[in-house]
């Protein structure tokens, strides 16, 4: 028994040390994502009473022989309705060892925005493929986006093996295949579990119907998962949110720079540099609160104060003086593309969000797009359409402060917004700038 | 709980050696993490928006929020005023603290009157004994958004609290009529939020999305930050009503069968006297109380409040129609 509930965490008063891992479904639709999350809440004990009162409520009204445990997860009228997930949905959790948030997210092709959304913040990636299936387009979809936008821990539950009878064999070849397919992205931490969501087999108990599978079961590969995060750029990067200026007597010249450390390490009496002007000074103090810092890291909130008065205003960035990022007007990227009214072509112009800065891009060139089950590029492409991932180089109108996304999650990410809808259309990864 | 790293960490160049260590910057405890990501978003808006308001009740997310917005800003004040829809039938406690936090921190607070909305016609009251006035603070809410000219309102709603609320995001958009279309929601990647409007729309933003209920007392424990005297256990009037205890007051018609009675109770939320139900409970202090939501096998809004009872869809409803 590997999980208690919140009743037995030993000491809910005292400092609580567990850290978050942060977790994103995916793979394709009816593979049973919201079944083993519910699954998953309801064994280790993390559902309420009410709740599992009004889903049993729920199963009957619908006529359903067996509560349905995916209830607990689809949380919007039509989605009951339609029996599927369409938008992501956050789910909390937490056993004596760790604390989780988990973003079940849709499988359908047509939401594939959603299945970003949940992904681009996640640690760790549970992906579940329908044992009677195999892997799917879908699946290779779901794990390439998640390679891209920087999973590098993918845990794979091959569910639904009840209606295999148990079969070994066919957990072996899927765990073969998405394991392959992962390490040709690069990915080689993949963890294969077999599983059945309906029944609980290896979700958080051990099963004996499947005990040629050694373990451990799901939650404890979760529990134990070390997150270590994409590949960190050493170099401080401190994009600046917002200006504080008090306005009141006691703090009459105060001026500090208030931001989330977005990478690396800055210190009071750090030789930084300004982007985007490249003016240089010293941090003279890091502030949080009214405690007076001696550093900052991720993903920590300060406010920074400078030596020197200097131009700095929302969306520039303090950057260490020795490494800093290249200030481009020109950058090559891969775009999920996720407009639904118009395909990106080259000479579009889009409104770019890229830390605190905004500006505006075109699209010089769509060079390649990608074929997800191939992995391979399309070279004569020229326009990407909805749910689409490809090359894209874009010009930007201002120069932004840039790292390549494989070593700097938070300054080489940026959104696409449609100037005519307001809508993000655009999810984009720097590889370079210049 | 601040991470050292080693200075000799930075590499000589910065295009070497950028994969071998993995300094791990999510090593903060939960509690810091939370608030620097509530920190980060209420600046976000603070920056993008031209006039965004806080929504304050007096009840303990909204406390946390305030809180997060004193620290984004320190030490200037608040940059934005907060509001509170008052259905007049609150809890004079409440209201009590609600009024003495806004002075301290010298903030505007702002109250949008259910009881003017009455008045003016804009609302039926409803009748009966179960009348509440709950539903009808969204015209109230709808109407001082456009009279002040709001685009973005701070609400202290969690994902963790309702299965709506788990899918909303944290910039989460609403058209001119106030309205969430949740089949329709702008994708929201990293923490880039995407917060651009037309004239007469706006945003609503959560800065506790991702806490949960656990998570706001432990927080409050950590901050030792005030809270009103309702959330202790305290003598009151009650009486029973579909399996929970209410409060007795003037604003709740009892049926016959419904005889008032002295009990120890707390609350665990704190929202309009008609559909706020309160629980036994003998915590007295804050350790107590947060020892028994540690413990509590029934999630808040299902133990306390009458309005999430309808259906199974009530609050993805009332969302739509541009509640909280």
């Amino acid at each position: 028994m590997t999980t208690q509930s919140l009743a037995a965490l030993s000491d809910p008063l005292g400092p609580d040390q567990r850290t978050l891992l942060r977790l994103a479904t995916a793979g394709s639709v009816d593979d049973g994502k919201s079944t083993l999350i519910g699954r998953l809440l309801f064994d280790s004990k993390q559902t309420f009473i009410d709740q599992m009162e009004a889903i049993e409520r729920t199963s009957r009204t619908r006529g359903e022989d067996d509560v349905n445990l995916a209830y607990l997860t689809d949380g919007l009228r039509s989605e009951r309705e339609q029996g599927i997930t369409i938008d992501v949905a956050y789910r909390y959790f937490s056993t004596p060892r760790r604390k989780f948030i988990l973003a079940d997210t849709p499988g359908h092709v047509q939401y594939t925005r959603n299945m970003v959304t949940g992904a681009s913040t996640a640690d760790a990636a549970l992906l579940l493929v329908d044992a009677r299936r195999g892997v799917l387009e879908q699946t290779r979809r779901h794990a390439y986006l998640s390679n891209l936008l920087g999973i590098r821990h993918f845990v794979l539950c091959v569910n639904k093996m009840d209606l295999v009878g148990w079969d070994q064999t066919v957990f072996e070849q899927i765990a073969e295949e998405l394991t392959r397919f992962a390490s040709r992205m690069g990915v080689t931490d993949v963890r294969a579990i077999p599983i059945s969501a309906k029944f609980g087999d290896w979700v958080v108990e051990p099963s004996a119907r499947m005990s040629w599978y050694p373990g451990p079961p799901l939650l404890e590969q979760l529990e134990t998962l070390e997150a270590s995060e994409p590949p960190q750029h050493h170099a401080a990067r401190f994009p600046v949110q917002y200006v504080i200026r008090p306005l009141r007597e006691a703090y009459h010249d105060y001026r500090g720079y208030a931001g989330t450390m977005a990478s690396g390490v800055l210190r009071v009496g750090d030789r930084v540099r300004v982007m985007p002007s490249g003016a240089e000074t010293t941090v003279a103090s890091i502030e949080a609160f009214d405690q007076q810092l001696v550093e900052a890291s991720p993903p920590m909130a300060v406010t920074v104060r400078l030596a020197d008065q200097l131009d700095v205003r929302r969306g520039s960035m303090i950057v260490s003086a020795e490494h800093p990022p290249t200030a481009a007007t020109s950058i090559d990227t891969h775009i999920c593309w996720m407009s639904e009214r118009v395909p990106l072509r080259a000479r579009d112009r889009l409104v770019i969000k890229h830390t605190t800065q905004t500006t505006r891009a075109m699209v010089a060139e769509v060079s390649a797009r990608l074929d997800v089950n191939t992995l391979d590029y399309d070279l004569t492409a020229s326009q990407l359409s909805l749910n689409e991932i490809g090359r894209v180089r874009l010009r930007l109108m201002a120069p932004l402060s840039v790292d390549p996304y494989d070593e700097s999650r938070e300054t080489g990410a940026f959104i696409l917004v449609d100037e005519a809808t307001s809508a993000t259309v655009g999810a984009g990864m720097i590889s370079s700038g210049e | 709980m601040f991470v050292m790293i080693d200075p000799g960490a930075i590499p000589e160049n910065p295009g070497d050696e950028m994969t071998t260590t993995a300094t791990r910057p999510a090593s903060l405890d939960t509690l810091s993490w939370l608030e620097a990501e509530g920190i980060h978003i209420i600046r976000e808006v603070a920056a993008e928006f031209e006039r965004p308001c806080l929504l304050f009740s007096g009840g303990k997310d909204s406390i946390v929020m305030l809180r997060l917005a004193e620290k984004a800003f320190w030490p200037a004040r608040i940059p934005f005023p907060v509001m509170h829809v008052d259905t007049g039938h609150n809890f004079p406690e409440a209201i009590e603290f609600r009024d003495r936090r806004a002075a301290e921190l010298e903030i505007a607070l702002l109250v949008a009157s259910v009881q003017d909305s009455i008045d003016q016609g804009r609302v039926v009251e409803e009748v009966g004994p179960r009348a509440s006035r709950n539903r009808l603070q969204t015209v109230t809410l709808l109407d001082a958004i456009a009279e002040h000219n709001f685009d973005a309102l701070f609400g202290g709603a969690r994902r963790d609290e309702e299965k709506a609320r788990a899918k909303e995001r944290i910039f989460s958009f609403r058209d001119a009529f106030g309205q969430w279309d949740p089949s329709n929601q702008r994708p929201e990647l990293w923490n880039l939020y995407n917060g651009r409007l037309t004239r007469g729309e706006h945003i609503r933003a959560f800065p506790l999305s991702n806490w949960t209920e656990l998570d706001v007392w432990q927080y409050i424990k950590r901050e030792e930050l005030e809270i009103p005297s309702i959330y202790f256990a305290h003598e009151r009037s009650m009486f029973e009503r579909d399996g929970m205890l209410f409060p007795t007051s003037e604003f709740v018609p009892r049926l016959p069968h419904e005889i008032p009675f002295d009990a120890r109770v707390r609350f665990r939320t704190v929202g309009d006297m008609t559909c706020t139900a309160g629980v036994l409970s003998e915590a007295e202090t804050l350790e107590a109380v947060v020892a028994e939501i540690a413990a509590t096998r029934i999630t808040e809004r299902g133990e306390t409040r009458a309005d999430d009872r309808f259906s199974e869809a009530a609050m993805e409803d009332r969302k739509r129609e541009g509640y909280f």
